[in-house]
């Protein structure tokens, strides 16, 4: 999801890089061109639909993970505080409001469009319901709800599936007519959906390229990077499907050559340890966390965060046959989503078919979605792997919950630790 | 011979704890600078040596057949000697760094003043190293500071310059104090000192310790590896493969001084650890607080200045409660505030005391229950394990919540970090596939 | 007189009884089943027809010592999940055959998994409350929740739901609402006779006992308030209570906010007795009634999607309604629903020329005097302004 820099030099981050850059362009010229913008989410995001409308997706999580990254989210939180938001809550938010207020230049400096519609897609996430009442404020503009229930008995429902697609039907598609002009065409949907599960195939199999010892990939760091496009407003595109054939190709290259994954410094030399993550990255710190997994030879081999926008690895798939069917499914299924007896299952098997050496857990203050419950999570699946849990504290993008001592001292007793236990004598 | 040495870089002390090849404690040594991390290291190592050799004094003496309560109370006076040498030693240094700073800054109208003082400290010396006397600290700093404070207001009472001017000389000076390291034969200097004043009273056994005391001047020690931990461990100067975790040290060094072992709680000055290690003092669980220091050491620092306490007056005022009063918060900022409210609604200082250490000790279960709860044995590490009110509490809530079992606490658990990663430094030395050292450790 | 006090002792004794003793001998009596639930779209006319005791799990306020609960929570997530944990793990939530986590935020959804794993024997059900009003849409999916949550009540030995139960439950419950909405006005009008934390141990009372007890508690202090001569108006600024809608504030907080010189007209304490504004008609299936209800006759929150209202402007009426002089702004600590629901309000009210403060809470929290001084300022000020 970051704007790959330096870290990644490969084919298929340019590619990438250009994508975006391209997007943020055609969005700061929306207003000229008279292309219509959707401000949504990334869980349970309804690109193929958006994009079918011809609309452009505004994600404002992601503009607020790259204020983090680009060292700005300190002073948009400042300044939303300053205009009565507390202390106490979530940092993306903050962020975003922030960034609006200064302006609303975008991560690439070009000014980001006025909504022409919020699309409220309420997916594992309570924090974006107020999130949309306050840019609703702003902008005054047509809102729709979109609610996706909650899988709260660890299913969905044909109610539960029903209940979305006739909100689909019946609220968004008529709300999309109306703001673009245009007839809801299902044939150029189920095109979009086709691209995407195609797309999919080759995201899934990047993934699971982290199950070969080496791993060619970390798939948290660098995750991030690959989920990118399907994450945001590519999915569906002739670009996504393109852009994910190149990083599967690459990534089986690097597979071949035995080699393990990019890190700030370089390829990895050796890999280490071998561990699942759960929770978000400090985007604040990303590259100073990723350099301290890195120093100690830590590689991600799965991790929850890069299934916030979708879970494909356990076989879903965008079935073009069933257009909002498939829809709603994938919004029910995003990760946040499941309840947390799903979530403890997924992480242990993750453990389990990556072979990792342990899993370590990320909680971060401003996400309660994730961090509630989290050191539940860690006691049960450490009961049910048996492999050591790690825990550390940080924030998205509120640089304050940051303490690079406590984070550094926690990480390298925990992969000391592990060490300490392969070699079992130790200091018998 | 050789030695090898391991450091615990904390937030207030320095430690360094020293073992022979075999795995023997030989010595241990702290200090309180902080000025300047190899500098604080080197002063722990050094404690550590001289406190190594005066075990050879010791040795000596036994083997010579002096009797074992006879040599600890020769032992004692020349180590109290050697004290007063350091002392008399560090404040030369002092002299020179002062009259040096008065000329730096230009406050002429102090250099009397500051003259007078040091020589008054110096005079006071001997008193202050007398037989029986007590000193508040083991710390130069502080003791060279109380006394300074004090001499300075007389001093500016008699007309002898301003008060701040004095104290603020002193400031300056005492950081180049603290970074002046020994120069060579220095041990040898001060013992040789310490032995002409102390053999007097020796008698017939003034030619064992005199013994003792060549041996222990004549011992050449040897650095065989050293290992690094501690909350400033990135700062030491060791390279990367010699600093460890203060974590792992930690549960080494619990399980080194009490082999059944299981769960560690340490309590520090900026945080609290919760460990499980297994019978091989092998960690196999943690948790540590977050980046809010609630329920840490620094908050009964907080607590103490808000009442105008020693910290070590904490716990015992605390025990003197009858009722205790609830505390629900331990959050630093509000520490001031809420022991304000408590005290204007009438509640007793040791009752408000009491619940502040149970509240402190809440937030120890809560991560002990988060790192996998308490098994036998618990041992509590850290300078809180040196708080009786803290113990009290513990013991108790351990008791309601996991039933009976032991938990140690040692006298030198200061050094359980130190004790670890000499371990660790020690396993280096031998090599990984060498056998296990920690049960000749336990000796 | 004596009869008042008794009635309050009465109530406070079961608001403060964290060992749930009153379920315990209704069940021993009934035989019946109990479900606790959390904050505050609880249908609780779907249990009381199936002959299920609904309890109100508040967390445990200022009475319970957290000794287990911490270790499931990080600094930064508000108290209520610590103490329900705590009393769960302390054995006082065994009477209960289940628990119900209506949905208001992340943490609460959250906990409803932390109750499946810890839980598993249990009735653990998540109640995802519609965020789509139409009734085909929203109101369809809810029924169908209601019915999958009284069937799963019915396998564990509840009597089955039938239409002529519900019915009957509808109306012990549109009573027992008429009751505090009649006690609400009363305090609007004459605050001095109903103190804030005297109505407030009576809701939660009302939240434990059965519905018909609780109704008849409601209908005595009443009757014995209107008829108690001894309570006179002060000169007190009426102010109204808002975000305190999840994690309760300590009695002591209430208290010292009358007493700091404040007269409480209106709140968003123990909404359970109110987010069903008004009586749920009895024509007709009762289950649909129940659930139009719950789509067209809720009260506006922070954690209900306002659909085409101007965020806020609830609140600007219900200070007008109450004629309060201002709002006292009161959410706990790390409650995002609240806190973030609180710059909107606060524009509104300053649009409509309100004055406002704000302060922040735990359920657990001990310290009143900063908010003392506070709430006194902010009373005196509203006086004097009024005056001018």
């Amino acid at each position: 999801m970051p704007t790959p820099k330096d870290a990644l030099k490969d084919d298929s981050q340019l590619r990438q890089k250009t994508m975006i850059a391209d997007h943020f362009t055609r969005l700061s010229r929306a207003p000229d061109t008279g292309e219509k913008c959707v401000y949504t989410y990334v869980p349970g995001n309804l690109t193929e639909l958006l994009r079918a409308f011809g609309t452009l997706p505004v994600l404002p999580e992601i503009n607020a993970l790259q204020s983090g990254m680009r060292g700005k989210s300190r002073d948009f939180i400042a300044l939303a505080e300053k205009t009565g938001h507390s202390e106490d809550v979530c940092a993306y938010v903050k962020s975003d409001i922030g960034m609006q207020a200064a302006g609303n230049v975008g991560p690439t400096g070009e000014r980001l469009p006025k909504p022409d519609l919020l699309l409220l897609s309420y997916t594992g996430c309570f924090t974006f319901l107020k999130w949309f009442e306050l840019l609703r404020e702003q902008y005054q503009c047509p809102t729709v709800m979109l609610h996706v229930p909650y899988q709260g008995e660890g299913a969905i429902t044909a109610s539960m599936r029903k209940y979305v697609v006739d909100q689909i039907k019946e609220k968004l598609i008529p709300a999309l007519e109306q703001v673009t002009g245009r007839a809801y065409d299902e044939d150029l949907l189920k095109e979009h959906l086709a691209r995407s599960a195609k797309a999919e195939d080759d995201l899934v199999a990047v993934l699971e390229s982290a199950k070969h010892v080496p791993s060619p990939i970390d798939s948290w760091f660098g995750g991030v990077y690959y989920i990118g496009p399907i994450f945001t407003a590519f999915r569906g595109t002739q670009d996504a499907v393109e852009y994910y054939r190149m990083l599967r190709a690459e990534v089986e290259e690097r597979v071949r050559l035995g080699k393990g994954p990019v890190t700030p410094d370089g390829d990895l030399e050796r890999e280490r340890y071998r561990v699942v993550v759960e929770g978000p990255p400090p985007w604040t710190h990303f590259r100073e966390l990723w350099k301290m997994f890195a120093d100690e030879g830590a590689v991600v081999v799965a991790s929850t965060y890069t299934k916030v926008g979708g879970v494909y690895d356990f076989g879903f798939r965008h079935d073009p046959s069933r257009p909002l069917e498939t829809l709603a499914d994938y919004c029910m299924g995003c990760y946040t989503n499941l309840n947390l007896p799903t979530r403890v299952d997924m992480i242990a098997r993750y453990v389990r078919e990556y072979s990792a050496d342990g899993f370590l857990i990320n909680s971060v203050k401003s996400c309660k979605s994730f961090s509630a419950g989290q050191l539940m999570i860690l006691r049960e699946v450490e009961k049910r792997t048996g492999r050591p849990g790690g825990f550390i504290e940080s924030d998205l993008v509120d640089p304050r919950y940051f303490s690079a001592a406590n984070v550094k001292n926690r990480l390298e007793s925990y992969f000391q630790m592990i060490e300490q236990k392969r070699t079992g004598v130790g200091v018998a | 011979m050789k030695y090898v040495v391991g450091i615990d870089l904390g937030s207030t002390t320095t430690k360094a704890v020293v073992l022979d090849e075999g795995g023997r404690a030989l010595g241990r040594g702290i200090t309180n600078s902080r000025s300047n991390y190899d500098l604080a290291c080197q002063v722990a190592l050094t404690e550590a040596l001289i406190h190594a050799r005066f075990s050879f004094v010791a040795q000596a003496m036994e083997e010579r057949g002096v009797p074992p309560e006879r040599a600890r109370g020769l032992l004692g006076d020349l180590e109290r000697l050697f004290r007063r040498e350091q002392y008399r030693g560090q404040v030369d240094v002092l002299e020179r760094t002062t009259a040096e700073v008065v000329g730096r800054f230009g406050v002429e109208d102090a250099r009397r003043g500051v003259a007078h003082i040091v020589a008054a400290m110096r005079g006071e010396s001997d008193a202050l190293y007398a037989k029986g006397a007590s000193r508040k600290s083991d710390f130069f700093r502080d003791l060279a500071g109380s006394r300074w404070h004090a001499l300075a207001e007389e001093e500016a009472r008699r007309g002898g310059g301003d008060f701040d001017v004095l104290v603020a000389v002193f400031d300056k000076a005492i950081l180049e104090v603290e970074n002046t390291p020994w120069a060579e034969g220095t041990f040898e200097r001060f013992v040789r000192a310490a032995l002409a004043d102390a053999a007097g009273a020796a008698g017939a056994d003034a030619a064992a310790l005199a013994g003792g005391v060549d041996r222990a001047v004549s011992l050449a020690l040897e650095q065989w590896s050293s290992v690094g931990t501690g909350y400033g461990r990135a700062r030491l100067p060791f390279p990367k493969e010699r600093i460890r975790s203060e974590i792992l040290c930690h549960g080494l060094g619990a399980h080194a001084m009490f082999p059944q072992t299981r769960t560690v709680l340490d309590i520090g000055g900026q945080d609290t650890k919760a460990i499980q290690v297994d019978e091989h003092g092998i960690v196999t669980s943690f948790q540590m607080n977050d980046r809010c220091a609630a329920g840490c050491g620094r908050y009964l620092g907080y607590i103490a200045d808000e009442m105008n306490l020693g910290l070590h007056e904490l716990g015992p005022l605390a025990q003197k409660s009858e009722r205790s009063v609830r505390i629900n918060s331990t959050c630093t900022v509000f520490a001031g505030a809420e022991l304000r409210e408590r005290l204007s609604l009438g509640e007793k200082r040791e009752d408000i005391l009491s619940g502040l250490h149970r509240a402190i000790i809440l937030r120890a279960m809560s991560l002990l229950a988060r790192s996998g709860g308490v098994h036998d044995e618990f041992t509590f590490t850290g300078g809180v394990a040196r708080n009786p009110a803290a113990v009290d509490a513990l013991k108790a809530l351990v008791a309601e919540n996991y039933g009976a079992l032991t938990m140690n606490i040692s006298s030198e658990s200061i050094y359980t970090g130190a004790l670890g990663a000499a371990l660790f430094a020690l396993r280096d030395a031998k090599g990984r596939t060498s056998a296990p050292v920690a049960g000749e450790v336990a000796a | 007189m004596s009869a008042l006090t008794d009635l309050l002792d009465r109530a406070e004794r079961v608001y403060r009884d964290w060992r749930f003793t009153t379920v315990k001998e209704w069940k021993a009596r009934t035989g019946g089943l109990a479900v606790g639930y959390m904050p505050v779209w609880v249908p609780r006319e779907v249990l009381h027809a199936q002959g299920v005791l609904p309890v109100g799990v508040m967390g445990a306020g200022d009475d319970l010592e957290i000794i287990r609960g911490d270790a499931y929570y990080q600094s930064y997530i508000c108290h209520i999940p610590r103490s329900t944990i705590e009393l769960a793990l302390n054995g006082s939530l065994d009477c209960l055959d289940g628990m119900l986590f209506p949905a208001t935020c992340d943490v609460i959804r959250n906990l409803s998994g932390i109750w499946k794993l810890t839980f598993a024997d249990k009735l653990v059900r998540y109640y995802d409350t519609p965020q789509d009003f139409d009734p085909a849409r929203g109101g369809a999916f809810v029924r169908k929740d209601l019915e999958e949550l009284s069937e799963d009540l019915a396998r564990r030995g509840a009597r089955p739901l039938t239409a002529a139960a519900l019915r009957r439950s509808v109306e012990a419950y549109n009573e027992n609402r008429r009751l505090v909405r009649g006690l609400y006005d009363l305090r609007r009008d004459a605050p001095w006779k109903v103190p804030t934390y005297e109505l407030y141990v009576l809701l939660r009372a009302g939240m434990v006992l059965p519905v018909e007890e609780s109704s008849a508690m409601l209908a005595s202090y009443r009757a014995a308030v209107e008829a108690d001569t001894s309570r006179r108006p002060m000169d007190q600024a009426r102010v109204v209570l808002s975000g305190s809608f999840c994690e309760q504030p300590p009695l002591g907080l209430l208290k010292t906010l009358e007493r700091s010189g404040c007269y409480i007209v209106d709140d968003d304490l123990a909404q359970v007795h109110r987010w069903i504004r008004s009586d749920v008609p009895l024509e007709g299936d009762p289950l649909d009634a129940l659930v139009a209800a719950s789509l067209h006759d809720a009260i506006p929150h922070p954690t209900r999607w306002s659909e085409g209202e101007k965020k806020g402007e609830d609140l600007v009426e219900r200070v007008r309604r109450s004629r309060a002089g201002g709002v006292l702004f009161a959410a706990p600590s790390f409650c995002d629903p609240a806190l973030l629901d609180q710059p909107m309000a606060v524009a509104a009210i300053e649009r409509a020329g309100i004055p406002w403060t704000a302060f922040k809470y735990a359920e657990n929290g001990g310290q009143f005097q900063v908010i003392r001084e506070q709430a006194g300022t902010f009373a005196d000020s509203i006086k004097l302004w009024s005056a001018a």
